[in-house]
């Protein structure tokens, strides 16, 4: 006589809610395959995890097709040497100084999400800080392309000084994004509907603008 | 405490306006016929296009009516100039390659059923769903102004080459608004497409539903994942060519335009560009672009006939590991489209090696859907036909790859009809039966009704012969040395070509009415076809649990639980099923036990 196969036995094993957010998103899988009873484990990652690592990959790839722009433009007999702007040391610091206080506002913010501290100002204050050097930064890259100017470098001047101001200007493009990002999280803070993976997810954007104008200011320095 | 409010249990509330209902939906399946309804329009735009341009080319000095009022300089008394009819060609092909071939497939389907499939309420970042669909509508629009500018769309072609691109208006008409027109939307396009590949690549990773493990998502979500993966990468490397040839135009920069060029007797004070440089970020894009409108249209096939076999695929690891094959191989192969650019000869080996290389993957994926055909009791309906339609469109159009792979023979087939041939056989005819497949396929899901099956046969077969009449003789004018993007035939050794370029035009010109049998099965089947039941074809996959169509949170509320993967027809089963759904505990009965 046929007989079916009763559901098989499901052992599902708790795990605390390391992303705060309630658990939101698939990947749930509690169910194993009938051929293999593995042990399924409750997890679920918040999907701005995945997601932001999707857009830097794609950021990075149109960074890395304006690089192959550059090395092939370089190629050719009129590309003159241009001196990086001064000011860019300045604001590359500034940057990345914003990188260790929004690190200094994500523990500050775990902490009061936590009830360890109810002090909500210390957390607002590093975020506005944060901010504040991210506005700085590019203060400081228009302050770069001034000095530029009164070199009479525009941007059609030469291919040297094309590709500066396309580079910074995209990149500060970015930077604007990641300051609306951390506007957005700060408000967010203020009426507690912050969730952890959305400040990690900001975070780990703003980090990677850091990365890659570093990555930025070393190939303008070196080729440009 | 001040832990956050909990995250809501729903990706987003029910919309309650008309506006938020039908127009700025966050609700993918609203945002997926959006996207149907504008590749529907646009490729209705792209065949006028077509008949335009083959009425010009078998009959060349016939004033074609109605024409001199879109354009006076274009085609003064109804007569087209060579270079409007460059123009036309320019439009047609970017009309056609982003609005229809990337849209229809990928993102209105995908975005309707990739959520429901992997078992998921929504996509997880619904705000930048609704910004991908009106942007990409945004970029429709912009493009379409090309037209009505007073010289008119670009006539650099879809590829849109360097230095005819990128130096401006004393090019040729539409060379200078036109093209910048093109560039700024095929820029926008670009944005759109990032952002829906973002929530595709978010929801296969971390949507999918208790027991909805990757080895058992449908292979139409593989082909998706796949394709937005791809799409990520290409269209991260078209938005910066289209910036440079911007800046190009409108800042006096010169990223592609050589130094030297004379035009017109004056010396165009660019300087020091690469015009290979544009070539190359454009086909870095470019290969990859036709695999991404193919691949969604493999996985499409797939899911049909796996359905209508009732049995699964000889093997879907080997159908998955080719689709990853042909995504990861499509970056390396780009430069077959430079052989006879001018660069060193050596690099045409180069990208010749991965060219061939690449049919492995996609013959492999041809045998294992005819090897799983023999012998299988293929039902057929609509969406099998083309199915069937795509894998002989698709091997008729590849193979002429085999040869326009090769260096030494594309020297002579550069440029000519031949190549013409092999893209419109396997991204206009293959990756539309795709299309159409997906369509006869999901309608009944996606509006509750069925599609008029005789109307559908009588689609397909007409179609089908019509689009083989008209692409098959393009191979043959291709050896014989007719070349492409040219208005008229005045060569005499191009003149005794005409009359097969006559029947082309005649066989597009049917096959293109042929297409309002089809228009009009979905405009009336969607108010008075008969009712469809849940699942009419008897599928495993989760689209075929929920009611037809499908509420505006999917599952109701209550998230599926997945026990199997999606190919389990052609089963024994208790209830006398052959075939068990996803979400059903129902285990397949042994075969060895007897009664």
């Amino acid at each position: 006589m046929a007989t079916t196969l009763p559901p098989p036995k499901i052992e599902i094993l708790p795990v605390p809610d390391r992303s705060g957010n309630g658990h939101v998103g698939g990947g749930q899988n509690l169910i194993p395959d009938v051929a293999n009873l593995r042990v399924a484990q409750q997890y679920s990652p918040p999907a701005s995890s995945s997601a932001i690592w999707v857009g830097i990959a794609a950021i990075c790839m149109s960074f890395a097709a304006f690089t192959s722009a550059l090395i092939v433009r370089q190629a050719s007999n009129d590309w003159r040497h241009i001196t990086l702007p001064s000011v860019l040391f300045l604001s590359t610091l500034l940057l990345l100084a914003s990188s260790v206080t929004l690190e200094v506002a994500r523990r500050r913010v775990a902490s009061y999400m936590l009830g360890a501290d109810s002090n909500i100002a210390s957390p607002r204050l590093w975020l506005y800080l944060t901010l504040g050097l991210g506005l700085l930064f590019v203060a400081g890259q228009y302050m770069a392309w001034l000095q530029l100017r009164s070199q009479g470098l525009y941007l059609a001047t030469n291919p040297n000084s094309s590709f500066f101001y396309v580079f910074t200007a995209l990149h500060a493009l970015h930077v604007l994004g990641g300051l609306a990002g951390l506007l957005r999280a700060i408000r967010k803070l203020g009426n507690a509907t912050l969730r952890r993976s959305t400040l990690n997810a900001t975070a780990i954007y703003w980090h990677f603008m850091g990365v890659l104008w570093i990555y930025l200011f070393l190939l303008l320095w070196l080729k440009i | 405490m001040h832990e956050t409010s909990a995250a809501p249990a729903v990706v987003h509330g029910p919309p309650t306006t008309f506006l938020s209902k039908h127009v700025f939906s966050l609700d993918h399946k609203v945002i997926g016929l959006q996207y149907y309804t504008l590749a529907l329009f646009a490729v209705v735009v792209g065949m006028v296009l077509s008949w335009l341009m083959r009425i010009h080319l078998g009959w060349t000095n016939a004033a074609i009516p109605g024409l001199q009022a879109l354009s006076p300089n274009g085609a003064p008394g109804g007569v087209m100039t060579p270079e409007y009819y460059l123009q036309l060609m320019t439009m047609h092909a970017t009309i056609m390659v982003f609005f229809v071939l990337t849209t229809a497939p990928f993102a209105a389907f995908g975005n309707y059923f990739l959520p429901i499939q992997v078992g998921a309420e929504d996509m997880p970042f619904p705000h930048f769903n609704m910004m991908s669909f009106w942007t990409t509508f945004t970029a429709f629009l912009i493009l379409v102004t090309a037209f009505f500018v007073p010289d008119g769309p670009p006539l650099a072609g879809w590829t849109s080459y360097a230095p005819l691109s990128a130096i401006g208006k004393d090019a040729g008409p539409g060379q200078g608004t036109g093209q910048v027109i093109w560039a700024a939307a095929l820029g926008v396009f670009c944005i759109g497409q990032l952002l829906g590949s973002l929530n595709f690549i978010s929801t296969v990773l971390d949507m999918r539903t208790k027991g909805m493990t990757l080895s058992r998502l449908p292979v139409t979500c593989w082909a998706w994942f796949i394709t937005s993966c791809m799409g990520l990468t290409a269209f991260a490397v078209l938005m910066p060519a289209t910036i440079l040839l911007i800046l190009d135009h409108v800042a006096g920069t010169s990223f592609f335009v050589p130094s030297g060029l004379v035009l017109n007797d004056q010396l165009v004070p660019h300087s020091g560009g690469s015009t290979l440089l544009w070539q190359h970020l454009f086909w870095f894009f470019g290969h990859p672009e036709v695999y991404i409108a193919i691949i969604p249209g493999m996985g499409i096939v797939t899911h049909v006939l796996i359905t209508n076999m009732r049995r699964p695929m000889l093997s879907m690891k080997a159908i998955l590991y080719s689709m990853w094959a042909l995504a990861f191989l499509s970056y390396m192969v780009y430069g077959h489209h430079m052989f006879v650019s001018g660069m060193n000869p050596f690099s045409s080996l180069v990208f010749s090696f991965p060219t061939l290389m690449i049919t492995i993957p996609s013959t492999v994926v041809v045998l294992i859907w005819i090897g799983s055909l023999y012998g299988s009791k293929l039902r057929i309906n609509t969406a099998s036909l083309f199915a069937l339609g795509f894998i002989s469109m698709f091997v008729s159009g590849g193979v002429s790859g085999f040869f326009l792979a090769q260096p030494s023979i594309d020297i002579m087939l550069h440029a000519t009809y031949f190549v013409v041939g092999h893209f419109h056989m396997v991204m206009g005819v293959a990756a539309m039966f795709g299309i159409f497949s997906g369509t006869y396929f999901w309608f009944p899901k996606m509006t509750g009704h069925m599609m008029n099956e005789t109307i559908g046969r009588i689609h397909f077969w007409l179609t089908f012969i019509g689009t083989y009449c008209i692409f098959m003789p393009f191979h043959y004018l291709g050896w014989a040395g007719n070349v492409r993007r040219y208005a008229a035939f005045t060569d005499d050794f191009l003149k005794p070509l005409i009359p097969v370029h006559q029947f082309i035009t005649i066989a597009a010109l049917f096959t293109g009415a042929v297409q309002l049998l089809f228009l009009y099965n979905l405009i009336h089947s969607r108010f008075r076809g008969p009712a469809a039941p849940a699942n009419p074809w008897e599928g495993t996959s989760l689209e075929w649990i929920m009611p037809s169509p499908p509420p505006w949170n999917n599952f109701g509320g209550k998230d599926p639980v997945v026990y199997h993967d999606a190919d389990q027809y052609g089963v024994k089963t208790a209830s006398g099923a052959d075939y068990i759904m996803q979400n059903s505990p129902e285990q397949a009965l042994a075969t060895s036990e007897g009664d």
